[in-house]
């Protein structure tokens, strides 16, 4: 049983195929890596799976439920996150306070409540501080590092406890050294049982940390398989090359 | 946030000397023009607050408040007349009345406005605004057009005259408040400030934008409405281009802005300077219009100088030097 089902999928912006009649899925408790060249429909795939762009055709069922038309706020509230390319964190508020935004599951009870109080805040400190950035809870996002803003925004994702996370670009603009830190989070989140699905340019990255691996091209998947698979597959190599 | 932070204890025993300045205020006042005054500004107090729960939280800035004001006014004065109750205190208690039939115009209004962002979402409350405008004018039958609309006359001597209103508008005042303060500090509040900061991003972390902002805006028209009721009592007489006057809009928006957009006290600063400064200003320039070039005057200062309004101004300066300690 997968975790989530994408079958059929299009996009099309004026004259430009963005998604083409696009199906893959994802296995629960697994990494499973998209890549492709630039332009191939990587983030377009992901606004379309997380209801921030309207798709043309066809479905995406999440824990075999059809999701297609639920808004973004409906869809994390399933218990699907997403990061965004560039890290998108909230910069007029602090750290902690980016950590208690995310909403699931609360009632109105629950939203009319101290946003600071009780265990939602310690399960906020915790967060951060697996992610090693608890010393800059009282600093506001704005004033944060840019690897800093990486680690909150999926510190801040996992506050909901979401099943399944769609990161677009975990690795781009990143040191190597904060690089092999956030690997190590994935994985460590991943022993925990969230499902990763993740865009990324990084071959290397990708390769170690991702079970599976699916390449899109022009908006379709061309390959899947474990990471030798792929590498080995020649479809792979003239997408890329442009051959 | 707020926090130009005084040790706890002195800052209750602060604000309740404060409250209790406020309420003795008909006590101590010197004489009738004071009082007026003193009602405008507690009107402003609560006009400011009420329009930062909006404004100011979530960043979507309403210019069509004036339309909330005009309709709460609207509202009471028409119940007033059809129900035919007498002056005295009994239309004080009608007042939420105005303010549930705001919250109606207020789902509808926002339902469409919140559509868009940014500068349409201004526009289309403008738009709105000038709509209710041209609606009192020309509905005669029912607002009484340009003749205007009667509110029934208090029966209190001149000595006390003016002690109701005020006390009316410092407990709407107060409430607006201490709403404001409740959602500054709630999950729904936080929610808020995401939308300000980034909505899409407060989209994707699962927060129900359109329900919130919706919620807000309600909660913003119903106090502004029935602060605009207490102000049609007051003055007996309204006109529509006079209580859904584009300046009064502005006011509070201004107001805000150079107190602190999205504190809790900014509001307040900036109606207790704004108020009193733009009365005078209107009294000696006699009935003019001179006191607009003051206020675009202030508007521009603030935009160049402030351009986060004072408190936050302040509260920088202050955490600075603390650091440099």
């Amino acid at each position: 049983m997968n975790l989530l089902e994408v079958e059929g999928v299009s996009k099309r912006f004026g004259g430009v195929v963005a998604v083409d009649d696009c199906s893959l899925s994802v296995a629960p408790g697994r990494i499973t890596g998209l890549i492709g060249p630039n332009g191939s429909g990587k983030t377009t795939l992901f606004n379309l799976i997380t209801g921030f762009i309207p798709m043309d055709r066809g479905s995406v069922r999440y824990k075999s439920r059809s999701i297609g038309g639920l808004g973004p706020d409906r869809i994390y509230g399933l218990g699907i996150g997403r990061t965004f390319q560039l890290a998108r964190v909230f910069p007029r508020l602090t750290a902690l306070e980016n950590m208690l935004v995310p909403v699931r599951r609360a009632g109105l009870r629950g939203l009319l409540s101290h946003a600071q109080w009780g265990h939602e805040r310690e399960r906020a400190m915790k967060m951060l501080e697996f992610m090693d950035i608890g010393h800059v809870a009282g600093t506001l996002g704005g004033s944060l590092s840019y690897g800093q803003r990486k680690l909150l925004e999926l510190a801040a994702v996992m506050m909901a406890q979401p099943d399944l996370v769609l990161l677009d670009e975990p690795a781009g603009g990143v040191n190597p050294a904060l690089l092999e830190r956030i690997g190590e989070d994935i994985r460590r989140l991943n022993a925990q049982g969230v499902t990763f699905l993740l865009v990324e340019h990084n071959m290397g990255f990708v390769m170690n940390l991702c079970q599976d691996v699916v390449v899109l091209h022009d908006g379709r998947p061309i390959a899947r398989g474990t990471p030798q698979e792929v590498r080995a597959d020649p479809r792979v190599l003239d997408a890329y090359l442009g051959a | 946030m707020t926090a130009l932070r005084a040790p706890r204890r002195l800052r209750s025993a602060g604000l309740l000397a404060l409250l209790a300045a406020a309420l003795l205020l008909p006590l101590y006042a010197p004489d009738a023009a004071t009082m007026n005054l003193a009602v405008f500004t507690m009107m402003y107090v609560g006009l400011a607050t009420a329009w930062n729960i909006m404004g100011g939280y979530t960043g979507y800035i309403s210019l069509g408040h004036a339309g909330f004001f005009g309709f709460g006014s609207y509202a009471l004065g028409l119940l007033l007349t059809h129900l035919n109750v007498p002056g005295g205190y009994l239309p004080f208690l009608l007042v939420p009345v105005a303010g549930l039939g705001t919250a109606i115009l207020a789902i509808g209004v926002g339902w469409i406005a919140l559509r868009t962002r940014a500068a349409t979402f201004v526009i289309v409350t403008i738009a709105f605004m000038f709509m209710l405008q041209l609606l009192a004018e020309n509905l005669v039958k029912l607002t009484g057009g340009g003749a205007g609309l009667a509110f029934p006359v208090p029966p209190w001597g001149p000595d006390f005259f003016i002690t109701p209103f005020y006390l009316a508008m410092l407990a709407l005042a107060l409430l607006g408040l201490g709403v404001s303060w409740w959602i500054r500090r709630s999950k729904f509040g936080l929610g808020l400030l995401a939308i300000r900061d980034d909505e899409d991003k407060a989209l994707a972390v699962g927060v129900p934008t359109r329900a919130f902002k919706l919620s807000a805006f309600v909660i913003s028209a119903v106090l502004v409405g029935m602060i605009g009721g207490v102000y049609g009592y007051y003055v007996t007489y309204i006109y529509p281009q006079f209580v859904v006057d584009p300046l009064i809009g502005i006011s509070m928006v201004l107001m805000v802005f150079l107190g602190g957009l999205g504190t809790l006290s900014g509001p307040v600063l900036g109606a207790l300077i704004l108020e009193p400064a733009q009365l005078q200003f209107a009294y000696r320039f006699g009935a003019s219009r001179l006191y607009l070039v003051f206020y675009a005057a202030v508007f521009l200062v603030v935009i160049l100088l402030l351009p986060r309004g004072i408190i936050p101004s302040i509260a920088e300066r202050l955490q600075r030097r603390r650091l440099a300690l």
